[in-house]
């Protein structure tokens, strides 16, 4: 019988819907990062590297960039015979259909896929974080432990630590409490969201919670396991991990790998991250281009001026135009003499000449405040943006827009465009 | 498909000088980001040639590294598939390959095996893109026993190439191996169409008579008897086997229109996939028209050059019209210019290197302390 001593169970069905519009279309966990990258990529090298090699990708919002991206695992060494990547999308079954209606109910209806690996140990992870860490290491802690939940965590500033799941422990990592989103947290240890179970103690839980709506590891799994009176141990990171939950914490994300000796080093030998990449040509800067303090990918096209900036494979920045403070994804192409100041511009936008973006007063967002916000532009993918309009900060543009998408040539700030198709 | 490929990768050239002490020539990366086979496997794939045999025996591990998969180039896995045939020894024969007759004569097994109808031999230091289908169909039309892809050598000089002449039906009437002096400008690019059986007749004749060499003892020799056709070619072609030659080759791909020839289109060219994060301009960099591969690390000033994958330029540095191979760290302030730096390289601090008449080959095996 097949024999795996821990499996990885990846949750990538979310969509991550405060990313706005660059989720409009993909899952989260497909959406670009630093330059060539996908976030998934981060957790899927993260497996390789720890030895894991066999995962599952749970897939339900928008999979289609995800499927294509992980395809049968080739770019992670997970094309294996027994084991390697195995995406598992919701199906329909003969009693009951239904969705993922949660983190723990998904992992519920793949019961028979993690049975199929008979394995002693499950690792339960998350699509959308930024980080490199070795699982192994993080097994060893629980066996040292013969924990049976071993949650990791990380220690936050005390005035952060109500936007997160806490947990609070004994003096040896030994979890006595937690509590999700504290107003007044009693300890600054937060969970990232990954967790090592061992089989017995994953089955028998989600077996007893299998009906209850919603079934969620913060919010279910963890009481249940802690009023079974199993052993719940802490295991505390401190690397670097960045939830890129939104659109400010994912811009802020990909600017910090732009530093001099960044937080978050990318050019590390011994802990590669892996990616499907198309573009293998290398990158032109022409004589007149100007350069700095940038990521720039594979065969990129520089004649005009980028600063601060992460671009993406095959991208296009015209003569005369000036990209500055801004992420610019794959396959995209600016215009002539256009100004882009702190944007985020999707896959395949296409932004004609003379165009200025992320000019003018910040103001509030007419659609959705809260997500677009901290200044930004944000552009979705496939947009088109025409010649010669001003668009200013806190705005959201997707599909093909047209002049007569901007009254007075202009997208004030605060202002969206939707896309006209209504999707 | 209907032929099979062989690539002939197995030649050096004193003429490379250095540059090819550690590795054949078909492993020179070219480009930025490529290694001169590439264009001669991509060519392949995109013309559908699912079968290849790469035939090499000098410093192999640069390549035999480069093609330790043929997935990157998309052929077959079950139906086909990339070969690489290093000379080994048998019980009737512990030769080397003593030339590119024999090296073919040596994996005749293999060649008797396949069920391709034709052959599409190639060399592996060309830089070019074709489609192999056009000259087998030209050479099915024409009913050739061998077709001969040749090319006009515009700037370059004829006597280090096979030279040939045509007549008005393009059926070759003279071909000279690297003539003293040559009053014909058409030279031969080494990739050749032939049908597989007659291959095998002309390989086994030649190997009887003790012969060894698929120009000099089968073509020229052959050229009155067989109907010998050119295919003329009249896109970019470039051969790289002299240092001259790699670093304008190199060069040319600083200009848009061969950029836009190579990398634009729907044929690209494949090559192994090599994980390296993007390229990184630190505070102070200045790069004019210059080509970056992925993994680079640019702190100084980079001109009218090219640099290869995982370059680290030091503060204050200053490359102008150098090719900088692969892994090379240069420390601060270094100067180079009309240079090729050999990979791997580490360049020390303050040194400066310039080509002052030609192109300067910089070999510098220094200890390494940073990264």
């Amino acid at each position: 019988m097949i024999k795996k001593e821990m499996i990885a169970m990846l949750l990538a069905g979310g969509q991550g819907s405060r990313l706005g519009v660059l989720t409009q279309k993909v899952a989260k966990p497909a959406v670009a990062f630093g330059g060539k990258y996908r976030i998934i990529d981060f957790p899927l090298s993260n497996c390789i590297n720890s030895g894991i090699d066999t995962v599952g990708v749970l897939t339900q919002y928008q999979p289609l960039r995800l499927n294509t991206h992980i395809g049968i695992g080739i770019p992670w060494d997970l094309d294996k015979n027994v084991g390697g990547v195995t995406v598992l999308p919701p199906y329909e079954k003969s009693t009951n259909s239904e969705w993922y209606t949660g983190t723990a109910n998904a992992i519920f209806q793949n019961m028979a896929y993690m049975e199929m690996y008979n394995p002693e140990y499950v690792l339960i992870l998350s699509g959308d974080h930024i980080y490199k860490m070795d699982y192994e290491v993080m097994l060893d802690y629980h066996k040292a432990n013969k924990a049976d939940v071993t949650i990791a965590c990380m220690p936050v500033p005390m005035e952060e630590a109500s936007r997160f799941g806490i947990m609070i422990t004994d003096g040896n990592g030994k979890i006595t409490d937690f509590e999700e989103k504290p107003e007044h947290p009693r300890s600054n240890l937060a969970s990232m969201g990954i967790y090592i179970f061992s089989w017995k103690a994953l089955k028998e839980s989600l077996i007893a919670l299998k009906d209850q709506p919603g079934c969620d590891f913060g919010k279910h799994i963890l009481p249940y396991c802690k009023d079974k009176g199993m052993n719940l141990f802490a295991y505390e990171f401190n690397g670097y991990w960045k939830d890129v939950g939104t659109l400010g914490s994912y811009w802020e994300a990909n600017m910090e790998l732009i530093d001099i000796i960044p937080e978050f080093n990318l050019y590390e030998e011994f802990w590669k991250i892996y990616t499907k990449g198309d573009v293998i040509r290398p990158q032109y800067i022409s004589g007149d281009a100007v350069v700095e303090r940038s990521l720039i990918s594979e065969g990129a096209e520089i004649y005009g001026e980028v600063r601060n900036s992460v671009i993406g494979a095959g991208v296009t920045i015209k003569p005369g135009a000036v990209v500055r403070d801004s992420i610019i994804m794959q396959g995209t192409v600016i215009g002539e003499r256009t100004t882009v100041d702190k944007a985020i511009i999707a896959e395949n936008v296409t932004v004609g000449s003379d165009v200025a973006i992320g000019v003018g007063e910040e103001a509030e967002n007419v659609l959705k405040p809260n997500i677009y916000r901290d200044g930004l532009a944000v552009v979705g993918e496939n947009a088109v943006i025409p010649s010669g309009v001003r668009i200013g900060k806190n705005t959201a543009i997707t599909g093909v827009t047209t002049l007569e998408d901007y009254p007075g040539g202009e997208l004030p700030g605060g202002g969206a465009i939707a896309e006209k198709d209504g999707e | 498909m209907r032929a099979l490929g062989i690539i002939l990768a197995g030649g050096n050239n004193n003429r490379m000088r250095e540059l090819s002490n550690k590795r054949a020539i078909a492993a020179m990366p070219v480009g930025g980001s490529y290694r001169s086979i590439d264009f001669a496997l991509s060519n392949m794939a995109n013309s559908h040639i699912q079968r290849v045999a790469v035939l090499t025996q000098y410093n192999a591990r640069s390549l035999n590294e480069h093609l330790s998969s043929s997935k990157w180039w998309d052929f077959g896995r079950k139906q086909g598939g990339l070969f690489l045939f290093t000379p080994t020894v048998t019980p009737d024969n512990s030769w080397w390959y003593r030339g590119t007759a024999d090296a073919i004569y040596q994996n005749l097994t293999w060649l008797k095996q396949c069920h391709e109808p034709y052959v599409v031999i190639a060399s592996g230091d060309g830089i070019y893109k074709i489609d192999y289908n056009k000259v087998l169909e030209y050479h099915i039309a024409k009913r050739a026993d061998v077709t001969i892809v040749c090319t006009d050598c515009r700037d370059e000089d004829p006597t280090r190439f096979g030279v040939l002449k045509l007549n008005e039906d393009y059926r070759v009437v003279d071909f000279e191996e690297k003539p003293m002096v040559s009053d014909s400008q058409l030279i031969s690019t080494g990739i050749y169409v032939i049908r597989r059986r007659q291959l095998i007749e002309m390989i086994e004749r030649c190997a009887q008579e003790e012969r060894s060499d698929f120009v000099k003892d089968i073509l020229i020799r052959y050229k009155n008897l067989k109907r010998i056709y050119g295919y003329k070619m009249d896109t970019y072609w470039s051969n790289i086997s002299t240092a001259e030659s790699y670093y304008r080759t190199n060069m040319d791909f600083l200009k848009p229109e061969v950029r836009e020839y190579f990398f634009g289109g729907d044929n690209p060219i494949y090559s192994k996939i090599d994980d390296l994060p993007p390229a990184k301009y630190n505070p102070g960099s200045s790069v004019k028209n210059s080509l970056i591969a992925s993994g680079c690390i640019i702190n100084g000033q980079v001109e009218n050059s090219v640099l290869f994958k995982k370059v680290y330029v030091g503060n204050n540095c200053v490359i102008k019209n150098s090719i900088i191979l692969n892994d090379v760290y240069l420390g601060d302030n270094a100067h180079i210019e009309n240079c090729i730096v050999e990979s791997r390289d580490t360049i020390r601090a303050n040194s400066y290197h310039c080509g002052e008449d030609g192109i300067k080959i910089v070999i510098e095996k220094n200890e390494r302390y940073v990264i």
